[in-house]
């Protein structure tokens, strides 16, 4: 008998013997456990005993391929994630004050937000910018704006992220201006552009062009970036979004390594080679609350994505293969109901996403259920991290989960489920077919309506939601925004106008327009030279609308 | 005259809208709205969108109207959805693709649900296309839901119509040899970026082949499009112009409105004969009993019905 | 036949969270309600014009952005403008208590906050709708 069916063995003499009588007595809550994933979860797993062989092709060591236990040899006993706060609102001016307020409290890295219309590509003057000025990020105009934005903060000396997709190279272009005029060369520069189209098409909704020319902005700024500002991650393929809208952990594990690999397609297609490109791209993940399923989420994404870069793409260098990545807490998770809860939800995704052995971290405020956080909430998002950090001990050991019984089967049961849709994937024709089909949307629209479904009947519990409400709910302050900031904004355009050389600015959107009828040509070094020229966002995004065309979402529902 | 027809006939959309809804819910007054507009229709051209679900029959719609826009062309949509047969509540999405045009003063989109309807199209969509016409829209493009053979009702309600079809879809020539091909009078293959488009329309082409030709057949185009990229759509308006163009000079397209009122004088007549007869028989005795009878043995369906019918005929008087 | 109520579940502003907006379309179809979802993105004309020509016995918008206190009110404007004095409007998104009442003068006669049950849009459907034309 091996050692495996020994155990087995004994678990059905424990069944029947001990276990039977405790059942008989007191019947569990519910026939079915599940993770918030619907992936069936037994009373007691099972011990996995693996060969030496079997140990390294599944865990290996940290550090190692196949990356399980995490991108680096020494995790946080060498040095924390970096702590990073997404925010911005209004305008320039107050977005960098608070970026030199979360410098000042031990923020480790800046993270951009940026307001829609500005993610959309147009003015803030835009008609369509009506109401959304300032709303839900800074206000981004042209370099003026990015002058006043990093105004003090030598960008030498921070890490800065920007969650800016169509016009990314427009705001990357931006960034690189403001360090030539502060004098700091390319190589110092680092960070990270979103640059992830495609889940905008299946979730987040940022998108301005169809996926071809969107396809082409992407890789001409991977292109750019292996070459101009090495430091630099030009994307950060995203599963945040998805998971936001109402996707599983499978899902958004699924569909954001296909969109990962359909974005090396286009890379390879265009000419560049695997390991020029690949060390360049980064993750971002959702951290829910069901802890264990969460950790086991981000080990399964290393190990496939690995085994993604290695075997099928054929990459000889290390660094290719390591899936880093950055974290935020579930937005979707906070309550607008008794909001000090979110504290608590907030720090068991902390626990997830540092188990799960995160390179970078966002932790939300207990208000956003209700608005942009105020500064005080701010300040204990950054202190649950740093909690985490210093007091609790999860850090002092790599990947500490490793081993568990539970923890190892739903790695294993997660990877194998995230094989088989980025197979159906495939067989769809890639990622960009199958969003175009709306495969990929009524995945996630199913399991969203599912998940509420259960809300509904209370099947499955939301404290303070749909059970141990309260009467009094304590009114929170919220941020606001000056609704007269699109009237700011407009007048410093105005002006802006009036100052620059219009007719060079004039002559390089022409230089643009040209550049994007020829697919070989880089779009990059043109959106450089007319955002230095004080080319507005706009008045770029423009051109490109009208040459590329816009995306029309295909609806399922 | 009531002030709704006026209203409609002036082209004001709220009217025209609340007139759709009459016919869609039945209203008392929807015979008397039809009585008042009729005579003011007969300007517009029909056009009906069939084809499977996922082949771009909205996008291909919305370049449609940019199209006649262009021109100067009024343009009214009727986009169908099916109905849920559970909750009989209904999503209906097709005009998202259309929204461009929401806020331009000569298009007019209506979605419709089935409403338990066969047949690819709800069962207002014939009064709605009257009231759109006598609202002054020249074109009227008709949306069905796509599900395929059983699509026939909106050959009878189109001048023409425009069957598009789409590489992938597999079973998709199976269906076509069964039937579904009768009803295109335009074969659109979208899609036609995709590799596997020229299979599809050269299968398109070898199954027409086989379709009855008589002295007045007039061929059926087969146009290539990409509503994705825009390509193609100016050969398929030319293309379905110069079709309509050819049966109206042949005669066909009278004959195919004849027919359509024919189909529609018969309609009528079986549901106004279905309810009065209903009607008739469940007043006469409850139903409930009959059924019952007919459970018991004691009588079959047919001599029920046929008793009835006969007392029907000699004891009914028109209200 | 009876009278289907028909609703247009809009997204006003520019945010592409339509996560909530389309639950609430899923649910209320399942409800049996007859309703017209549009989409992402659109201006409060656009979806003013989509409300009389589909002509609807409820508008539900949904926004996320913080841009609720401009766009509603004048999609409310618009409508009743353009003659549909009685279909009734209500709201969605992440709204603080303190807009609610400011939304309410304004002609928005609901607003449902994140967590808010659907059986709760539903009953306010039951209860207005003896006040929609025919």
């Amino acid at each position: 008998m091996t050692e495996l069916n020994k155990i087995t063995h004994s678990k059905q003499k424990w069944e029947s013997e001990i276990l039977k009588t405790t059942l008989e007595r007191n019947p569990e809550r519910k026939p079915d456990f599940s993770t918030s994933s619907w992936i069936p979860v037994e009373r007691v797993s099972l011990p996995v005993l693996l060969s030496e062989e079997q140990y390294m092709a599944k865990l290996g060591f940290p550090g190692d391929y196949p990356f399980t236990r995490g991108v680096q040899p020494t995790m946080y006993r060498g040095r924390f994630w970096t702590m990073r706060q997404y925010a911005g609102f209004g305008t320039a001016e107050e977005s960098n004050q608070r970026y030199k307020y979360l410098l000042s409290q031990g923020q480790t890295g800046l993270s951009v937000a940026f307001d829609l219309p500005t993610q959309i590509g147009y003015d803030s003057d835009d008609p369509m910018s009506i109401g959304e000025v300032g709303k839900v990020g800074v206000a981004i105009d042209s370099l003026k704006d990015m002058e006043m934005l990093f105004d003090g903060i030598p960008l030498d000396q921070v890490s800065t992220s920007m969650t800016i997709n169509a016009p990314a190279a427009v705001l990357l272009a931006l960034y690189i201006a403001v360090a030539e005029e502060q004098g700091i060369s390319n190589d110092k520069i680092r960070g990270t552009i979103q640059n992830d189209i495609l889940k905008e098409y299946i979730a987040r909704g940022t998108y301005i062009f169809p996926p071809e020319p969107s396809l082409r902005l992407v890789t001409n700024i991977f292109e750019y970036c292996s070459k101009e500002i090495p430091r630099w991650n030009s994307i950060s393929i995203s599963g945040y979004h998805i998971r936001e809208a109402g996707s599983t952990a499978v899902q958004e594990v699924a569909f954001t390594l296909a969109n990962g690999i359909e974005y090396i397609n286009a890379a390879l297609q265009s000419g560049l080679d695997i390991d020029q490109f690949a060390g360049g791209l980064s993750f971002f993940f959702n951290a829910h609350n069901d802890l264990l399923e969460e950790v086991a989420k981000f080990r399964a994404a290393r190990r496939i994505w690995a085994k993604i870069i290695k075997e099928k793409f054929k990459a000889k260098n290390p660094k290719s293969m390591m899936l880093r990545f950055h974290t935020q807490t579930g937005g979707s998770t906070l309550t607008a109901q008794q909001p000090d809860n979110n504290i608590v939800r907030v720090t068991i995704q902390t626990l997830a996403a540092v188990l799960g052995g995160t390179q970078s971290l966002h932790t939300n405020s207990r208000d956003e259920a209700m608005g942009l956080p105020t500064e005080d909430a701010v300040q204990i998002a950054l202190r649950t991290q740093q909690i985490v950090a210093h007091e609790s001990g999860v850090t002092n050991s790599v990947d500490p989960l490793a081993g568990s019984y539970f923890v190892e089967s739903l790695t294993d049961k997660i990877e194998e489920s995230v094989w088989r849709y980025i197979n159906k994937i495939e067989q769809l024709g890639g990622m960009v077919r199958a969003i175009e089909a709306g495969y990929i949307q009524k995945e996630i629209q199913n399991a969203a309506y599912k998940y509420q479904q259960e809300v509904e009947k209370n099947e499955r519990i939301i404290v303070g939601v749909n059970q141990f409400t309260s009467k009094n709910e304590s009114m929170i302050e919220i941020l606001r925004v000056d609704p007269a900031l699109r009237k700011i904004q407009s007048e410093k355009l105005q002006k802006l106008k009036a100052e620059r050389d219009n007719s060079q600015v004039k002559q390089l959107l022409i230089k643009l327009r040209d550049a994007a009828r020829d697919e070989k040509v880089n779009l990059m070094p043109v959106i450089l030279e007319a955002v230095k020229a004080y080319a507005t966002l706009g008045e770029i995004c423009g051109v490109l609308r009208k040459e590329f065309g816009e995306y029309q979402e295909s609806v399922v529902l | 005259m009531i002030e709704l027809s006026e209203n409609v006939i002036k082209g004001q959309s709220r009217a025209v809208a609340r007139a759709i809804s009459w016919i869609e819910n039945d209203h008392e007054m929807k015979e008397s709205l039809i009585d008042q507009i009729y005579p003011y229709c007969g300007k517009a051209v029909v056009w009906g969108i069939t084809g499977p679900p996922g082949s771009g029959k909205s996008s291909l719609v919305d370049h449609l109207i940019f199209r006649m826009r262009a021109v100067g062309k009024k343009v009214a949509v009727i986009a169908v959805d099916p109905s849920s047969p559970f909750s009989g509540g209904a999503i209906l999405g097709d005009r998202i693709r259309m929204q461009k045009h929401a806020t331009d003063e000569g298009v007019f989109i209506r979605s419709m649900a089935s409403r338990g309807h066969l047949g690819g199209v709800s069962g207002a969509t014939s009064d709605a296309i009257k009231v759109l016409d006598a609202a002054g829209y020249d074109l009227i493009l008709i949306e069905t839901i796509g599900v395929g053979q059983t699509e026939i009702e909106v050959m009878e309600l189109s001048d023409v119509v425009l069957l598009v079809l789409v590489p992938g879809l597999g079973d998709e020539i199976q269906a076509l040899k069964a039937g579904v091909m009768e009803i295109g009078d335009v074969f659109v293959v979208n899609k036609s970026d995709r590799d596997d488009a020229d299979k599809v329309r050269a299968e398109v082409k070898y199954i027409l082949e086989f379709k009855e030709q008589n002295g007045n057949y007039i061929e059926n185009p087969v146009v290539m499009t990409s509503a994705k990229l825009n390509e193609g759509i100016d050969q398929l308006l030319k293309d379905t112009e110069n079709y309509l163009h050819n049966i109206n000079l042949k005669g066909q397209l009278e004959a195919r409105r004849k027919l359509r009122i024919l189909n529609e004088i018969n309609r009528i007549i079986s549901g106004k004969i279905e309810e009065e007869l209903k009607t008739f028989i469940t007043q006469k005795e409850k139903l409930d009993n009959w059924i019952e009878k007919i459970y018991q043995k004691k009588c079959s369906p047919y001599s029920f019905v046929n008793e009835n019918f006969k007392t029907f005929l000699k004891e009914y008087k028109k209200p | 036949m009876a009278k289907k109520i028909r609703i247009l579940i809009a997204k006003p502003g520019l945010d592409g969270h339509d996560r909530g907006a389309k639950y609430i379309a899923r649910a209320l179809k399942d409800a049996g309600y007859e309703v017209i979802y549009t989409g992402i993105r659109q201006s409060p004309q656009a979806i003013c014009k989509s409300a009389i020509q589909e002509d609807v016995d409820f508008v539900g918008l949904s926004l996320l952005s913080g841009a609720h206190n401009e766009l509603f009110p004048e999609v409310v404007s618009l409508i009743r403008k353009e003659g549909g004095d009685n279909i009734i409007i209500f709201g969605g998104g992440v709204i603080p208590n303190d807009d609610i009442s400011y939304l309410k003068k304004k002609g928005i006669e609901a607003i449902f906050t994140p967590g808010t049950p659907i059986k709760d849009v539903i009953n306010f459907i039951e209860a207005n709708k003896s006040r929609i034309s025919h």
